[in-house]
């Protein structure tokens, strides 16, 4: 094995262009543990420690620039505005050891369909930069996971950055787990209220091959918001549109049995978690706008 | 490989070291430092944390070679990192035979004063929170970096600080009892 320790960006970008097997490790909390049991023996472990740029972020007027290496716990500290539901979901990863070392790039190049970061960001929208020597190119999140810990990164493509849509509504992020800490869900769910647009998004997490969006689920909320017209009177959800809307969210997992739990407990899960999660979050939107417009 | 990185203060070299050997490890079993325990080696126990640049870690997640020019705190340089930070003069630290030969002796019950314990390892003495022992020195180094950031913190704040760290013998009430005594007696400056 050999240890590269680029101190550049460019000198990262070069490295993983010279050897596209080079496993690139920041926070090490799912490389590491994989070399420990002795499930993988890279060639080339590439340190991306030294390169400042993939601990900051910058805040946008439409989207955060998250650094691939920016621990949970700063998104925690600082994010919590911009981010809510990454924020939320942030809180929910491992213990603070672990939240002071990874980041949501490892999330995003491990890619498991277990990676708490992952149904927040489907549900706020967000586009993940990958850069390789031949140029950068911002992936939607929703074409990213192409499979069961797969992604559309090639080979000589490194994470730098995930552009994250600001909140400009509730955001909510659930996860079913046997303790609050140190627990890979056995299901997760994050929703994202959008008002500008009028829009709901929506992320799950565990319980299918991949992160997914619960398209069908969204389309009817949508429809069913505006119907009603909801966004203007800010009324109530109708538990008929909630029970709707989670049985939809729950027909969009493709969930396997495993030791964490089984396919039909997560299915049930997370329409349970659809249903309270947008409960809250519509509660808060219409707390909101009681305050800002006087509404009853 | 070879690793040059500070330990409990004092600048410290590794030869040799194999490139997916972890921090633990080259702490453990190259410098002789075996406070920080290996368990899991998952990042699930806890056992292993340590302080990388002030935070803590599980150093059995660190590859080696990222430590390269870091500063790590183990629990042995505990007690002196707890004494600067008391002093915030005389930057010492802890030699590696220093940091063998620590033993916990010599502690007055009372104030953990003039003696080889940082106030935290006092407490844990003082409230019965050592049982097997294996889990403290990662209880040891997350509590204390804790009552650094947070001098007062709520039961909520200590639970969700430890939460990372597994004790299998007390039940965490003891561990709770001593961290408190070490916030109570941190803030009446004793």
């Amino acid at each position: 094995m050999d240890f590269l320790r680029p101190a550049s960006w460019e000198e990262a970008l070069a490295a993983k262009a010279e050897h596209p097997a080079a496993v690139p490790i920041a926070g090490g909390t799912d490389v590491m543990v994989e070399i420990n049991f002795d499930h993988r023996r890279p060639e080339y472990l590439m340190d991306l420690g030294r390169i400042g740029d993939l601990e900051e972020w910058e805040v946008g007027e439409e989207s955060v620039r998250l650094g691939a290496s920016v621990p949970y716990s700063k998104i925690m500290e600082h994010l919590r505005a911009e981010l809510p539901g990454l924020a939320l979901a942030s809180h929910t990863v491992a213990s603070p050891q672990i939240r002071n070392r990874g980041g949501v790039g490892g999330n995003l190049g491990t890619a498991s369909p277990a990676g708490d970061a992952h149904p927040a960001l489907l549900a706020a929208g967000a586009e993940v930069e990958a850069e390789s020597v031949r140029g950068t190119r911002r992936i939607p999140i929703d074409a990213f996971y192409t499979g069961v810990k797969r992604n559309a990164l090639e080979p000589d493509e490194l994470i730098r950055a995930v552009h994250i849509k600001k909140a400009d509504g509730p955001q909510q992020f659930s996860k079913v787990g046997t303790r609050n800490a140190m627990v890979i869900a056995v299901c997760a769910f994050g929703i994202a209220l959008h008002p500008r647009t009028r829009t709901v998004r929506t992320g799950i997490g565990s319980a299918a091959p991949t992160p997914v969006r619960a398209q069908a689920a969204e389309e009817f909320l949508n429809a069913a918001l505006e119907e009603g017209g909801f966004w203007d009177n800010g009324k109530i959800i109708t538990p008929s549109v909630a029970k709707r809307f989670a049985d939809l969210c729950a027909g969009a997992c493709n969930p396997i049995d495993d030791v964490r739990g089984t396919a039909s407990y997560r299915r049930h899960a997370v329409g349970v978690m659809a249903r309270r999660t947008l409960t809250w979050t519509w509660e808060s939107y219409r707390g909101a706008r009681r305050t800002t417009q006087g509404a009853a | 490989m070879r690793i040059d990185f500070t330990v409990n203060g004092r600048p410290q070299e590794a030869d040799d070291v194999w490139e997916g050997e972890s921090l633990l490890y080259v702490l453990r079993e190259r410098l002789g430092l075996p406070g920080s325990k290996n368990a899991c080696e998952q990042g699930e126990c806890g056992s292993c944390t340590v302080r990388l640049d002030g935070v803590p870690v599980c150093s059995c997640l660190v590859a080696a070679g990222q430590a390269q020019g870091r500063e790590v705190v183990t629990v042995e340089g505990l007690a002196d990192h707890a004494r600067q930070r008391a002093c915030s003069t005389g930057a010492r630290g802890t030699s590696l035979d220093e940091a063998k030969a620590w033993q916990p002796q010599g502690a007055d019950s009372q104030t953990g004063e003039g003696t080889e314990l940082s106030p935290i390892q006092q407490a844990f003495i003082d409230a019965g929170a050592v049982q097997c022992g294996f889990c403290t020195p990662g209880l040891l180094v997350a509590a204390d970096e804790m009552l650094e950031r947070n001098p007062s913190p709520s039961d909520a704040d200590i639970r969700e600080a430890l939460s990372g760290n597994l004790c299998r013998c007390t039940g965490y009430e003891k561990i709770m009892d001593a961290v408190r005594l070490a916030a109570a007696r941190q803030s009446e400056g004793v």
